[in-house]
């Protein structure tokens, strides 16, 4: 199995992307079938632009195995109040900075519903949230 | 059709990338809403959009789009320049408006099909 680490820093929109551009590289690596690539890398980036919008920090943990990715972005923050209410088109809380630049659309998390085998979100208001992520292949 | 051709055709602006002009055009997708992009857009896709920032590349360069395409004489930010070099992703732009380019990539997309 292998294992990437990223750290994100809240607030920090330069180095968005940057896991999943580093994901994208070791799965081309191991041949892992593009459209499964397509699909982990637009979850995975949507999840990086998450942290960095609305979290203190972040970890995202990418695993690789025989037939599955798994990601784990686990972040210290406000957290989310409503969860299926931040599930809905359009839902955002982003301010309006972040929307300037064509971010917070409330898009994010339905695309990564949409682009995940399995979705999974646990959080506590306060404290921070974890967003599980598998993509089977 | 290839974005060097697009480029002669609609008499664009080359900011970056200028070594990745060979890429070829699958269709075009505009928006500004950068999920809407991450979501929605193609493979070998001109992005046309006003947004400027590095992210812009970023998201381009995953998606494996053909090209950014500036509207309405806007200027790419530094910081998007050097990305858009690092990852071979052409910045371009137009002084025309986002509904003016649309139409005229529209009609060349439609004529080399």
């Amino acid at each position: 199995m292998i294992e990437l680490k990223f750290n994100i820093e809240g607030g920090d929109f330069d180095s968005a992307g940057t896991a999943s551009s580093e994901t994208k590289k070791k799965l081309q690596q191991l041949n892992v079938d593009s459209k499964v690539i397509k699909r982990t890398v637009v979850a995975l980036y949507e999840g990086e632009v998450n942290i960095a919008a609305h979290a203190y920090r972040g970890v995202v943990t990418v695993k690789v195995s025989d037939h599955q990715i798994l990601a784990i972005l686990k972040d210290e923050g406000p957290g989310i109040a409503d969860i299926s209410r931040a599930m809905m088109v359009g839902f955002s809380t982003a301010s309006p900075k972040v929307r300037e630049m064509g971010f917070g659309a409330g898009m994010g998390l339905p695309n990564m519903k949409k682009n995940a085998d399995d979705l999974q979100i646990e959080s506590t208001p306060g404290v921070g949230t974890t967003v599980t992520m598998s993509f089977v292949f | 059709m290839k974005v060097s051709e697009l480029v002669k055709e609609l008499n664009l602006v080359v900011f970056s990338g200028e070594n990745h002009l060979n890429r070829e055009i699958s269709g075009g997708y505009v928006s500004d809403l950068l999920s809407d992009v991450m979501g929605n857009a193609r493979e070998g896709n001109v992005w046309i959009t006003l947004q400027t920032h590095r992210n812009v590349v970023a998201i381009a360069s995953l998606k494996e789009l053909a090209c950014i395409l500036l509207v309405s004489s806007l200027v790419p930010e530094q910081s998007a320049l050097d990305h858009s070099n690092q990852e071979g992703i052409p910045v371009l732009g137009t002084s025309l408006s986002t509904f003016e380019i649309a139409g005229l990539l529209y009609q060349k997309i439609k004529i080399a099909r």
